[in-house]
Formats: structure tokens, sequence, C-alpha cells
């Protein structure tokens, strides 16, 4: 057996990182499983010319120095994530051979969901799964994979059904996704299994270098140290008892239906000049055409959802933006969405913005009476408010405020649909405030107004809005 | 230039794409989802990697994958969501990999709510996660500083090799401001002497955070902290607003400066001379710009959106020398204007809090 797997070059010959013991040898106890394993592996790159471009991802456990061993590119990852940092990797280079390598602690128990989604999106890796049935590294615990049964160190009396749970059968699991390509269940109990093994893992790492998808070894391993048996007793073991909870097998094969990279995703270097281009076209297609600004505005618009309260902002502070000026836009979220009202903040100013949250607004737009009541207290003296006469019943603070109280929604119905109320409003802003010329707040309405359907109507209001104010 | 009207959120991608990052991880969230939207429309149009994670515990080990081949590479959560990278943040800080998380705080402690709040300051700040580390934290307060902070947060963290987190609030993420569209740039660093890319140039390569002996890690954590004193000399930043002859320095951040900035003109007409003190970078904390400040000031006042964070860097700059005065919000209310400018009439009559 041993002279087949002699020195394959992406196996380290001497151990170089490894900083306590002998450098020839691995850090494994006498029978363990992994060290078998990763000849397995590494004398499979070799043979398939892959070692080159590979990396290898160590798991939390007794394999968390697999990087002392492969000659390949090495990640040691965090307890239960070594598919999440291969899927990234293989994601970021899809010429690369990734390959996370985990126990049955790390990916049937903390890792469980990292594992079943990796498998369920298919990811072109290869997972080798060590099930030795216990925790090795930390002292002999239960694992997801321990027998009824089985003592452990936090199984004091043998795992129990009602007490523990039943040991989980990942090969069976991952079969009922319809994206892996390759699960497999092998063993390390006698030779013939090894020689299963060797060709499982062979089969695994071709059919992710074809771009075939996702595949998936488990292979049960001894742990002499965790089960507290010789290593011959725990090769038996192996073979009386683990099987017959783990059989052998393979669980799913679609390799030969599946389409050479099939699964092989893109990743493209992020060409400067592309990005130019591309962010560019992000640009809101309003060139700048400056006005001056009489006064600055520091605008609340309330009313029901549905509205248009939001789009109101939208638009008011798109025309600011175009006239040159610091614009802020502010939707009111969490606690204040309260009762299927909505309200936004909008200022337009000379100068840098303070709070984009608008406190003490000089313009009140309220299309319900409840928005009304709660923000004309805070309209600073003098200060224009303007509200629907067909549905708010009116405002205490006459006396104080400048009050415009217009039928926008009855308007907006004249014009064809109840939808530009709020575009009313616009108009009767402009013309109010005199900050904006009619011309110039359409012109800007017909480069922003996405539903070119609304247009018309939304111009038509705009100039019901404004002559209602100018003309009453 | 080319402007665009835009969201915070969405302008941490712009940035993020201008800075030249290839792949975004991450999991939904409110109010940061719309990072994920945006990088979900953006990173694949452009030949780039976008994943909507299982999990944010998945999503910051992608991160640290994509992180570990030298690749510029992000993810963006809320608070609790962010909770849940800090293990994942460790090893990345231990590995020296650079990358950009972002954290748009929420309301907490547990689920909270989805207002803003700045209460993961001590969370981002002094370490969430376990072990001698730091993420650099920038505090943006607009839109423009989104862009502009989260490429400079990409720069940051592949100058040093360490993870850079941009700490915003709910206002400053769904707010939308103007923004000047960046110039994309090539990114000026390579990392093949030490990433893993799958090659055969970075096959020797290993990406890991574990010392076995502990004279070893006790080194590496000498050699850390000297980055993170290399840090703190050169990349401290911060802002000042009629600081000069002031009586009272307030020290706040992110959207709180904003509302604090527009105090301070309507304070000075009243005759209380109050400057402001806006930490860009709240890790590393501008303490020296402070400390100078606590030789002319008579006292200083911390603004937060927490019951009181950022107030102990504050005192630890000041080292007693003059009062350190609280105001703070939290569980999403946010303070107006009218209510602080309260506190600097209390504080400078001779009044504490
Ligand atoms: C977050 C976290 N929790 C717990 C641990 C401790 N821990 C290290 S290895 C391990 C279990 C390893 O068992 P397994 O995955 O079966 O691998 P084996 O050692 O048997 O090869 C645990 C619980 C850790 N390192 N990180
Ligand atoms: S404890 Fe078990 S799994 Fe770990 S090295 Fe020893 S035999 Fe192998």
């Amino acid at each position: 057996m041993a002279k087949v797997f002699e020195k394959p070059t992406s196996f380290y010959s001497n151990f170089e990182r490894k900083t306590a013991g002998s450098k020839k040898s691995t850090h494994y106890c006498p029978g363990c499983g992994h060290g078998n394993v990763h000849k397995m592996i590494a004398e499979a790159l070799e043979d398939l010319g892959l070692a080159e471009r590979s990396v290898f991802v160590s798991p939390v456990g007794c394999s968390v120095f697999g990087y002392y061993y492969f000659n390949s590119g090495n990640f040691q990852s965090a307890h239960g994530r070594a598919a999440a940092v291969a899927t990234a990797v293989k994601r970021t280079n899809p010429d690369s051979i990734v390959m996370s390598y985990q126990g049955d602690g790390d990916l049937a128990a903390i890792g469980t969901a990292e594992t079943i989604h990796t498998a369920n999106r298919g990811e072109n890796i290869t997972v080798f799964f060590i099930n030795n049935a216990i925790y090795g590294m930390t002292g002999g615990q239960m694992a997801p994979t321990t027998m009824i049964g089985q003592r452990s160190t936090t199984t004091p009396g043998g795992r129990t059904e009602v007490d523990h749970g039943n040991p989980i059968k990942v090969c069976e699991m991952l079969a009922t996704l319809p994206a892996p390509t390759f699960i497999t269940r092998v063993g390390l109990g006698n030779s013939k299994q090894i020689m299963q093994t060797r060709k499982a893992i062979r089969k695994a790492l071709k059919i992710q270098a074809e771009g075939k998808g996702y595949s998936f070894v488990e292979i049960l391993a001894p742990c002499p140290t965790g089960w507290k048996m010789d290593p011959p007793d725990a090769r038996d073991h192996l073979l009386s008892t683990m099987e017959d909870i783990f059989p052998l097998g393979v669980y799913k094969d679609t390799s030969e239906d599946v389409t050479e990279d099939h699964w092989k995703r893109v990743s493209l270097p992020f060409d400067v000049n592309k990005r130019h281009e591309y962010l560019q076209a992000m640009k809101t297609p309003l060139d700048l055409e400056p006005v001056e600004l009489k006064q600055d505005l520091n605008c609340k618009f309330a009313g029901f959802g549905g509205q248009g309260i939001l789009t109101l902002g939208l638009f008011l502070a798109q025309v600011g933006m175009k006239a040159g000026h610091q614009v802020s836009w502010f939707p009111a979220y969490g606690p204040e969405m309260r009762g299927g009202t909505a309200n936004c903040s909008v200022n337009i100013c000379k100068d840098r913005i303070g709070a984009p949250t608008v406190e003490h607004p000089n313009v009140l737009v309220a299309m319900n009476q409840p928005s009304v009541e709660m923000f004309e207290d805070e309209v600073v003296d003098g200060g224009w408010v303007f509200l629907d006469s067909g549905i708010c019943t009116g405002t205490a603070s006459a006396d104080r405020l400048k009050v415009t109280a217009i039928p926008a929604a009855e308007m907006a119905d004249a014009v064809g649909t109840p939808k530009v109320a709020n575009v009313v409003m616009l108009g009767a802003i402009c013309a109010a405030t005199g900050t904006f010329e009619p011309d110039y707040v359409k012109d800007t309405l017909r480069v922003i107004v996405r539903k070119k359907e609304l247009l018309e109507m939304n111009l038509a209001a705009f100039d019901a809005g404004w002559e209602f104010v100018k003309n009453g | 230039m080319a402007r665009q009207f835009m969201k915070g959120n969405d302008a941490i991608i712009l940035g993020a794409l201008a800075a030249g990052c290839r792949s975004y991880y991450g999991y939904p969230i409110t109010p940061a989802s719309e990072i994920a939207h945006a990088a979900a429309l953006h990173f694949p149009a452009l030949g780039g990697v976008f994943i909507q994670a299982e999990s944010e515990i998945a999503a910051i080990n992608m991160v640290y994958g994509t992180a570990g081949m030298g690749i510029r590479t992000m993810t963006a959560s809320s608070s609790p969501g962010f909770s849940l990278k800090q293990e994942g943040l460790s090893y990345i800080a231990g590995a020296e990999l650079p990358c950009v998380v972002v954290n748009i705080v929420r309301g907490g402690p547990g689920l909270g709510n989805i207002a803003p709040e700045q209460a993961d300051y001590f969370q981002i700040t002094k370490g969430g996660g376990h072990g001698n580390y730091r993420l650099v934290a920038l505090a943006p307060n607009g839109a423009q500083e989104m862009c502009d902070l989260t490429m400079l947060a990409f720069d940051l963290a592949d100058k040093y090799r360490t993870p850079a987190c941009i700490m915003a609030d709910g206002i400053t993420g769904q707010m939308m401001e103007v923004v000047d569209i960046p110039e994309p740039k090539t990114v000026p660093y390579d990392h093949t002497s030490w990433c893993a890319r799958g090659d055969s140039e970075t096959r020797m390569n290993l990406i890991s955070s574990i010392f076995l002996e502990p004279e070893d890690l006790e080194q590496h954590n000498l050699k850390l902290d000297k980055k993170y004193q290399q840090i703190t000399a050169a990349e401290t930043r911060y802002e000042e607003y009629r600081t000069d002859d002031a009586d009272l320095i307030v020290v706040a951040y992110g959207v709180v400066s904003r509302i604090v900035y527009s105090t301070i003109d309507q304070a000075r007409e009243e005759g209380l001379k109050v400057g402001l003190l806006r930490p860009i970078t709240v890790w590393p904390f501008p303490s020296e710009p402070i400390r100078k400040l606590a030789d002319s000031a008579k006292s200083f006042l911390a603004v937060e959106l927490s019951t009181g964070q950022m107030i102990e860097d504050v005192k630890l700059a000041v080292e007693g020398r003059c009062p350190v005065h609280f105001y703070g919000r939290s569980g999403g209310m946010v303070p107006g204007g009218r209510e602080i400018l309260e506190q600097y009439r209390a504080i400078l009559a001779g009044g504490t809090h």
C-alpha cells in the first residue's frame, strides 16, 4: 500500500510548518484516519494535474493543521465555516480547485447551515467529510454522528435517542437536494474500502475540474483515541458497527448527465474603463441649471401611505438638485411610521445642510387631518401650510401660518387621476413660496417622472396647483 | 461632474465599485438591505460576485475567503447581524486580511427595532470579537461620505492588511442626497506575496490566525499592536467647527453631528460659545485634538444615540481636566436641535448632567 501513496509533490515531504515534534511525521495519533485521507487527496491532485491551482481549506478539529501537509494554497477557517470560505475562493477564482475538509462536529453540528446551503447552491467545490463519530480534538465529546449507545465524554452512559437525538446521516440528507452532482460514503475499514475511497476522491475532484458541480465524499474514519481503542480494534469497530448505521455507497451521481462547465461561474477582472462607463450611466439625468434660491426650504410632507407623499419629496428635492442647491430627502421609517401614515423631510438649502430630519419646517404639506395635528405646532412662525381641503378639517394655527387649503385630490381627479394630488401640491408650493418657475419644474418633471403614461397628468396637475394659488 | 441623487446605503455600493471591490456577501436586514439590493444589481453586471449567504456568519466567512485571495470584498449588515460576524472579524484581523464591513446600526439590545442608534460603538471600536484586535472604523454623516469613506476604507484595509468598518445609522443609510459619482480606481496593492488565490504564484501561501506556541502568538499580538499604533498615528480623521474660541466642545459623530452642526450657529447667536468636534474615524478616536481642546475649553458634551458609549473615549482624552457632560437618546429616538440647545444653555449656566 505504502508505495502507491509515496510523496506526491502536492504533499510536503518535510512538514516545516509544524512547530512541535518531528517534521517527518504527522501530528495525528497512531491509527487515525485523517493522515490516510490526506495522502489520498494529495495523490489525486497530483495525478489529475490539479495541484498547482488547488486550495485546501482546513477546519477546526484535529485536521486544523491540514496546511502542515498540503503543498497547495491553504486557508485555515473558523469552526464550521470551511464551506463558506471555499465557496468564496471558488467563486472569485473559478479556475481554482477548492477543497473543504471537515470533521463531523465541524460539518454536521456547528457548520450544518453552511454545509446544506453550499450543497444547495451547487458550489463547484469538493467537500471531504471525515466522519469518526466523535469530537477528536476537544476530548472525545459526542458528535452529531455519534451512534446510539456509544459512550463519549458528554454521553458517559451512551448516546440515547431521547436525551441526545439520533446520529445524523449527512449523505442521505444532502442527496435530497437537486443541485449536488456526486454524493458518496466510503470507509477506511479495510484495504478494499481504502481502494474505493481513493477512487471516490479522484472522481470528486475530477467532477470539480470539469465544472460539473458539487461533490461530497464522506469517509468513515477511525479515531482510536476518542473511541478509547487500539488501532486494530478501532478498524474492527468501524467495520462491525459504524457501517451498519452509515451504509457505504453512492447516494447521488449525476456526473454523466451534467455538461462540462455547467456549474462554472463567471468572475471577471474589474476593468477600470468598464466601471467608469457603468458608474457614469448611473447618474441622475438632470443637468445643472442654476437658479437662485430666495430662501431655504425645510419641508415636511405628510399623509396616508399611497398619497404620493414620498414622491412629492423626491420631485421637489430633484428640482433643487437641478438648480444646484444642497438637498436632502429623508423618509420617516421605524417608530414614526405608524397607522399607515407616511412622511418625509426635504431640505433645499444654499449652504451645508445640518439635520436631514426637519424638526421645524417652513413648509408643511398635510394630506390628512392627523398630519395637520401632528406637525402644525412645529411649523415656524410665518411658515406655509398646504392642506387638502377635501380631506382635512382645518388648522388651529391659521393666525400664525400662511395656510393654503386646496382640494388637491379633487383637482387631481379632474385632470385624470387622484394619483397626481401630490403634484397639485408641488404646484401650490412653488407658486406660494416663489421658489421655482412653472416651466423649470415641468421640464424637470419631464425627465424624472418614471411612469411616462402619467406625465401629461402630472404636468396638468402642477399647473392646476400653481393656478389655484396664483388666481384662487 | 456626473451626480446622482441617491440613498446613503446605495452610495456605499457606488464607492465599493469605484474602489474595485469584486465581491459582496450578505444576509438581508433592515435598515441595511438596500446595500445588498444594490450589490445584487451591480456586482454581477460587472462580472463580480454577489451571494446572498445563509447567515451573517456564512457571509463574513465568505469575506474571509475572498479577502485571503488579496481581492477586495465586503459585507454589510445591521446590529444583530453584525453581532454574528464578530468571530469572523476576529479571524480576519488575526489573519491580517483586508476587507470592508458595514454596520448600519439599529436600535438594540436584542431584536430592538429598526430605528437609528449608535449603541454598537463599543462593539465596533473596542473589538466585539475575541482577542487583541481593532477595526478601523469610519463614521460617515451623509450620502457623499458613505461613498467616499467606503473608498477610503478599502484603501486603509489594503494598506494595513486589516478589516475596516463603515459605522453608520439608519438615517444616514435611508436619506437621499446628491453624490458626485467618483472615478473608479485600479487597486494599487499587490498581495501576491501572502495571499492564496489558487494559482501557482500563491501556492506556497497560508491564510491562518493560528499560532500554537504562546511565544509566537505573543509576537503576533505585538506586531498587530504596533500596526494599530501606526494607524492611530497616521489615520485619525476628524472635523472641527467653531472650536477655536469655544467654551463648550460638543463631540458627536454620524447623523448626530449633523443635528449638532445645525445648532452651533444658533447657539453663537445667543452668545453661547459652542463648537463641534466630529470624529470621522471613531477608531482610531481623535483623542489628541480633544486633549488639546481641553486646554482652552471649559467643558465638553458628548451627544450620542446611546446611553453613553463614546463619552468614555472623550473622558479618556480629556483626562479629567474639565467636566464631560452627556446627552443621549436611545431606542430609535433622535434628539432635536431644540433639546440639544437646552443642554448648552444649562451647561454654560453652570449646570451639570
Ligand atoms: C466556535 C468554536 N466552538 C468550539 C470550538 C472547539 N472545538 C474545536 S474542534 C471541535 C470539534 C471537532 O470535532 P470534529 O469536527 O468532529 O473533528 P475531529 O477533531 O474529530 O477531527 C470543537 C468543538 C472552536 N474551536 N470554535
Ligand atoms: S483524536 Fe482521533 S481524530 Fe484526532 S488525531 Fe487522534 S485519532 Fe485522529
